[in-house]
């Protein structure tokens, strides 16, 4: 008998109280839970979490969008950064600075130099701060917001849901998710809570809203 | 490492019962402080984002149930997984126990070929299946270097230590040793700690992320656990904080994923309530800071290659109890390590497994069979805060208290004469029946009573009453019984 025949038979076997009438679906599960938490307006809520991770947050009009990103990396003493096939080009900043593709795509020892990544997102949420991407255009390859030591992250005011139950919906499960809180935080030592282990040690969240 | 019950991990080799361990932790002073301090922090950051939730309970209530339905057709969901992980191009194997587990992953990595030096090593994530598998050790034996990449792992791994915490395995450990401990033994697995390195912990973490990041940039494989998987979509996810999941997730060539049976979720949807309960529950975040998703493979994106473990090694026992089947809701979230009073003094060595504290209580004993782990059901005080802090509704002490009928009917059915406990309570049925021989009985143990005390307790009972004694300190019976002083001082009078 195969393992496979094996570990399903004995799990057969275990469940002999189950009536075989019942299906899955006949076990409820009751779901009175809020599908949102977020009270308020969802930018101000998302803006204010993203922060309470000690990523900085900041606001602008999609207009400004090229200045405030220039204005952002310059202040970070950064003059190239790896930008993901999608990233709208309106928004890159004009000026002497190196924009990279990833086409053909970069070893991990140049990403790992490279040192700063532009990217979009899919999705943000508000209740717990959370910035989600799922490597749509604009995202790239996970490992390119992995390597790099900082990470840009551009989120449009309209691509903030208010919780988990809501972003689970939107997004598509076939895709490779990566849920992102802050920077890479450990706590393992006395539990004193570090910033920046493995993953990109600065985060900024640019948030866009549009002028109606 | 781990001792093997007809290939079967779990327990560590040698580790003494749960009372004399603690007599021993309980003595180390340092040990306690640092206790206190991890586990007050934890408990009082739960407290904080869990309150921040209206309707935490009705998360509990649907975490609870999203479990039940999970385990009570666990094979129809076990078979969906399969399907939805093999339609994505990932690769499916059953394993039956843990040495089963262990040959997977070895063929696994022997396979994937290419010069030597590239296949004698892997990545690995935090875990506790493969901890409960003792994978490491396996590996080793074929040749194959597993490097652990969470910060606290690759600590207890520098220091051929054990884990003492689900959440943090390192918790045992001070900054000073930590310190001490990279400076000596890094240079041994790879790059060295830098020069005059502190202990400053943002130091240490430095020092980590420079030794560990020449092994994610050359890993071939990583081997990781799984915290979720949706039956209906494939889809596995990996809950972290430091990044090294991500690493390990996303730059080798081959992923293979360890996951327990009972991990599987009946539906993506399910991850809404699970992705509220975990972090709230284990960190006290609102949410971790990495959470990886992935479904089979994604070209040109990530592991060319997934294989996903299925792991028994005990599960389908516990499975057929069905009161300690709730056992297997677990999260992994250490929730009741925080709350547990026993756990708090004691540390999580002493219960001699990967699974510490009060769900290491009842999923140890289940594992591998009561038999073979007969103390670790009465290293508890039944209070009950493990349940009230447990997201999905594990009833603790009702599983606790099950297990301790089923030691002493293991040890009855063990042996042909009737044990002490059951002598004592036999005599005391036919004291307690009787309200003279009570009288009597109770004057008797005063004197004797009095006569075992210093200062008024009672350390060590003699001959058969020492199995009582050895985990408990008795006080001494008073001068005269409740009944004696009623009689004097209050008989007659009019309430």
């Amino acid at each position: 008998m195969s393992s496979r025949e094996n570990v399903l038979g004995r799990i057969r076997a275990a469940l002999t109280d189950v009536p075989t009438t019942e299906s899955p679906q006949d076990v409820p599960v009751p779901r009175d839970y809020r599908r949102s938490h977020a009270e308020g307006d969802l930018v101000d809520l998302f803006a204010e979490r993203v922060a309470d991770y000690r990523a900085t947050v900041v606001r602008a009009d999609v207009t400004q969008a090229a200045e405030v990103i220039g204005r952002t990396i310059a202040g970070r003493g950064l003059t190239r950064a790896v930008v993901p096939d999608g990233f709208p080009p309106q928004w890159l900043p004009a000026g002497d600075r190196t924009w990279l593709r990833d086409d053909p795509p970069l070893g991990v020892a140049r990403l790992d130099a490279v040192g700063a990544v532009l990217t979009t997102a899919a999705l943000g949420i508000a209740v717990t701060g959370t910035i989600v991407l799922d490597a749509g255009p604009g995202q790239g390859r996970r490992a390119l917001t992995l390597l790099p030591d900082y990470h840009l992250c551009v989120v449009r005011a309209e691509q903030i849901v208010g919780d988990v139950p809501e972003a689970l919906a939107r997004l598509d499960p076939a895709r490779p998710l990566t849920f992102v809180s802050g920077p890479s935080a450990t706590s393992d030592i006395e539990l004193d809570r570090v910033e920046g282990v493995h993953g990109p040690r600065t985060l900024d969240v640019l948030i866009l809203t549009e002028t109606s | 490492m781990s001792g093997t019950m007809d290939g079967r991990g779990v327990v560590f080799l040698g580790s003494p019962a749960f009372p004399d361990a603690a007599r021993t932790a309980l003595a180390d002073t340092r040990l306690r402080t640092n206790l206190r301090r991890a586990t007050t922090t934890i408990r009082d950051k739960r407290l904080q984002v869990t309150g921040e939730l209206d309707d935490w309970e009705d998360l509990r209530a649907a975490g609870e149930a999203v479990k039940r339905r999970t385990l009570r057709h666990l094979d129809v969901h076990l078979l969906r997984l399969e399907e939805s992980v093999t339609r994505a191009g990932g690769v499916v194997h059953w394993a039956a126990d843990a040495a089963e587990a262990n040959r997977i992953v070895t063929e696994l990595v022997r396979a994937t070929g290419g010069r030597d030096d590239e296949t004698r090593e892997v990545v690995k994530i935090k875990s506790m299946a493969t901890q409960e598998i003792g994978l490491n050790e396996a590996l080793a034996e074929a040749g194959i270097a597993a490097y652990e990449t969470d910060l606290a792992e690759l600590i207890v791994q520098l220091a051929d230590d054990r884990p003492s915490h689900i959440l943090v395995p390192a918790i045992h450990l001070g900054r000073a040793e930590i310190r001490d401990l990279f400076a000596t033994e890094m240079a041994r697995w790879g790059r060295p700690a830098p020069e005059g390195l502190t202990d400053d912990p943002a130091a240490l973490a430095e020092a980590a992320r420079l030794h560990l990041r020449e092994k994610f940039l050359r890993a071939k494989v990583a081997v990781s656990g799984a915290n979720f998987a949706c039956a209906d979509t494939g889809t596995v996810a990996v809950v972290e904080s430091e990044g090294n999941g991500r690493m390990c997730l996303t730059l080798p060539e081959t992923l293979i994923t360890v996951m327990g049976i009972e991990k599987v979720l009946p539906s993506w949807r399910d991850l809404e309530v699970f992705l509220q309960l975990l972090p709230r529950s284990s960190t006290g975040e609102r949410m971790n800071p990495y959470t990886s998703m992935w479904t089979g493979v994604t070209p040109g994106d990530g592991p060319r290659a997934f294989h996903l473990v299925l792991l028994d090694n005990g599960r389908s026992d516990t499975l057929a109890d069905t009161v300690g089947r709730q056992a297997l809701n677990c999260i992994r979230c250490s929730a009741c390590l925080n709350v547990c009073p026993v756990y708090e003094r004691t540390g999580g060595h002493a219960y001699g497994s990967v699974y510490p504290g009060p769900i290491g209580a009842v999923l140890t004993p289940q594992l591998v069979g009561v038999e073979h782990a007969a103390s670790l059901p009465f290293a508890s005080t039944l209070c009950g805060a493990c349940y009230d802090a447990c997201p999905v509704k594990i009833n603790i002490p009702e599983v606790l208290t099950h297990l301790r009928a089923e030691v002493v009917e293991a040890k009855r059915a063990g042996r042909r004469l009737p044990s002490p406990e059951a002598l004592a309570m036999k005599a005391a049925t036919a004291v307690l029946v009787s309200p003279a021989r009570l009288g009597y009985a109770q004057r008797a143990a005063a004197l004797g009573g009095r006569a075992l005390a210093r200062r008024g307790r009672i350390g060590r009972l003699p001959g058969p009453f020492r199995g009582w004694s050895d985990s408990r300190d008795t006080p001494a019976p008073p001068t005269e019984s409740f009944r004696t002083w009623w009689r004097k001082n209050r008989e007659g009078e009019q309430g």
